[in-house]
């Protein structure tokens, strides 16, 4: 077995190390930690937005490259949020609180250098987890028919709306809405048209890069168009030199690093709970452990240490499920699976045994990646923090020529520009309802297998619904779906009487 | 946090689309919108008690009107001067609309900034990536 995975992983290298691969995933990485560094840009938009240049290339090559961009956006993020008190992607609201202080108190370079090494750590056992685990789930999801791939999925949607920011019940309003637009188009069984208001541009259905970059391109823009204060760098002044923890430093930040490591790991097996939550779970827990509980906020390096391993664990944590199941746990997921499904690849079980060198190029390449982002960090720090100063009135307008570009280029096809502009508005009024956005795409992404799979098992069974029921491994994840909508209602009602869990609430909320 | 009006423009058109197709093809949409409509009452109703006592305003505090409509005018300024007159026009007017909406922009530096990037843009997807898009042509469809 460990053989095996060893093996296959070797594969992996070789793949990831041929040059072309080198380069993308490369050039992945250098975007990925350019956006994140870069307030306003989100690794989602960037995603949207390098999806139709990656047309023309392999689909290794593709998927490297924009999974790099989003690990890559999560060590830019670190910089942003340690140096400028500025938390400009949820993960790293929590690493402000003690990141920020020891920026002040002069040790901004330290906590930058042991957060590149904690972000090492948290990676490379995410990447290992997801060796040895994601062939696992596989062997067991072979199994599975069309009644527990469906129950599987609603398992997936209602974890991903409910369990993400903001309120549930506007999580699964989206979810649903997201499936219905994911319902637009020609009908795959009977081939009859639906929701398509008698314009043929729709008969293929919404494209999934025209809806991604009208929600988190477009929609973006208009809610940070003006809104973005100048940034204040005067103390982003950090030199290599600087960055050198001291020993003291490594001892106390040695277990943190582990206990970080762990939760993150945890989270990403569960889905629906990605880096944001693993990085607040974190800092909760090394909070609770400390000696010295009430220090933290004052600039503890422990408070630094411990959310953002959680955070790198639980990024690369969250490919299992992906890769395995073809479920994604978010957004990013879901975008990065229709990027598969663009380049003709299904994604499910049988990914890694019918496309071994995407799985394991995959997992070969997020060791280089991570590699090669520590070498981009370290002695290029100067160079990120002078990135921070480019003003967003030139970045904008800018990015909306490569949407423009991009859509049009998906399809040469000028009527989804319109449509992206249509959706991006439509986005913008939803996020200032209090809607996210993000549950929609992962909706989208989902929609077409769940009702192929629903529709499939109904045929087996002869249109009885109890099928799902019945069959034991589906009636467990109809009986999670259950447990997850009552515990819920639960957490809700319960504010009403104990302020607390309302306070942890207002602060996962803030982060936004 | 919610305006009641607004769920019901949402509610509405879905169950009207829900309801439309019996049975096969129209099956989940119908369940669907169900869902959707049951989800939009729940909204509503989490909403309703709050929505008296405070004034709740869905605009953020500084409004962007003009801003918002600069965003939103560009991919359509990309579309007509891109069908119009090809790659160069579009690009320019996509970049130069997007830019009008930001404050501080003076007429100079919107116009740097769209000669910039329609030249790289340009340069990268018509001579590199070879999108099938005339670069500059007069008329058009």
């Amino acid at each position: 077995m460990i053989a095996t995975a060893l093996t296959d992983l070797f594969h992996g290298f070789e793949v990831a190390f041929e040059p072309h691969n080198l380069m993308f995933c490369f050039l992945g990485v250098l975007v990925g930690n350019m956006v994140g560094v870069l307030p306003g840009m989100g690794p989602l938009a960037t995603i949207s937005i390098l999806l139709p240049l990656t047309f023309g290339i392999k689909p290794v090559g593709a998927i490297l490259m924009l999974a790099g961009v989003m690990y890559g956006a999560q060590y830019g993020g670190a910089i942003c949020s340690i140096l400028l008190n500025l938390p400009c992607h949820p993960p790293h609201a929590v690493t402000c609180l003690d990141g920020f202080p020891m920026t002040k108190q002069g040790r901004g370079g330290v906590a930058l250098g042991v957060t590149v090494f904690a972000s090492f750590v948290g990676a490379s056992w995410g990447i290992t987890e997801m060796i040895f685990l994601a062939p696992v789930l596989v062997k067991v999801a072979l199994e599975f028919g069309p009644a527990e791939i469906c129950s599987l999925m609603l398992l997936g949607l209602l974890a991903g709306s409910t369990l993400a920011r903001g309120s549930p019940v506007k999580g699964v309003a989206m979810t649903v809405l997201g499936l219905m637009l994911g319902l637009v188009g020609t009908d795959i069984e009977t081939g009859a048209e639906r929701f398509t208001f008698g314009m043929t541009h729709l008969y293929d259905g919404i494209e999934l890069i025209a809806l991604a970059l009208g929600l988190f391109g477009i929609g973006e823009f208009m809610n940070s168009v003006n809104q973005v204060s100048t940034v204040n760098t005067q103390y982003a002044n950090v030199r290599l030199r600087d960055m050198r923890p001291s020993k003291a430093d490594i001892k106390r930040s040695f277990f943190p690093m582990i206990r970080g490591t762990l939760v993150g790991s945890l989270c990403a097996l569960i889905p629906g709970t990605g880096p944001t939550i693993a990085s607040f779970v974190a800092y909760a827990t090394e909070k609770k452990v400390s000696r010295t509980p009430e220090k933290f906020g004052t600039g503890m390096i422990e408070g630094v240490v411990a959310p953002e391993t959680s955070t790198h664990s639980s990024v690369q944590g969250d490919f299992i499920p992906t890769m395995s199941l073809g479920i994604p746990g978010d957004a990013v997921m879901a975008l990065l699976l229709g990027a598969l499904m663009i380049q003709g690849i299904v994604p499910g079980p049988q990914l890694i045994s019918e496309h071994p060198d995407i799985f394991w190029g995959l997992v070969a390449s997020f060791w280089i990646g991570n590699i090669l982002l520590v070498i981009l960090n370290v002695p290029l720090i100067g160079l990120w923090v002078k990135l921070l100063t480019i003003p967003y009135k030139y970045l904008y307008p800018s990015a909306m020529f490569f949407v423009c570009i991009g859509v049009y280029a998906a399809n040469n096809d000028m009527f989804q520009v319109g449509e992206t502009a249509a959706i991006g508005f439509v986005g913008y009024v939803l996020m200032r309802l209090g809607f996210h956005p993000a549950p929609i795409l992962l909706g989208f992404v989902l929609g077409p297998r769940f009702e192929e799979n629903f529709r499939r098992a109904l045929l087996i069974s002869r249109g009885d619904l109890f099928v799902f029921v019945e069959r034991p491994i589906s009636a467990v994840f109809i009986g999670l779906c259950v447990l997850l909508i009552g515990l819920q209602v639960y957490v809700r009602l319960r504010p009403k009487k104990n302020g607390k869990p309302a306070v942890e609430h207002a602060a996962l909320e803030s982060a936004e | 946090m919610i305006l009641f009006g607004l769920v019901m423009a949402l509610k509405g058109p879905t169950y009207r689309l829900g309801t439309l197709m019996h049975m096969g093809p129209g099956y989940l949409p119908t369940v669907l919108g169900v869902i959707l409509i049951g989800l939009g009452i729940a909204i509503a109703a989490s909403a309703l008690p709050l929505a008296e006592g405070e004034d709740e305003d869905i605009l953020p505090e500084n409004r962007e009107w003009f801003a918002w409509g600069c965003i939103l005018a560009s991919p359509l300024a990309f579309m007509l001067f891109g069908t119009v007159g090809g790659l160069i026009p579009g690009t320019f007017a996509c970049v130069f609309v997007a830019a009008l909406g930001d404050r501080e922009a003076t007429l100079k530096s919107m116009l740097v900034l769209s000669s910039v990037v329609t030249f790289f843009g340009v340069l990268l997807f018509s001579y590199i990536l070879q999108i099938p898009m005339p670069v500059l042509r007069w008329g058009g469809l």
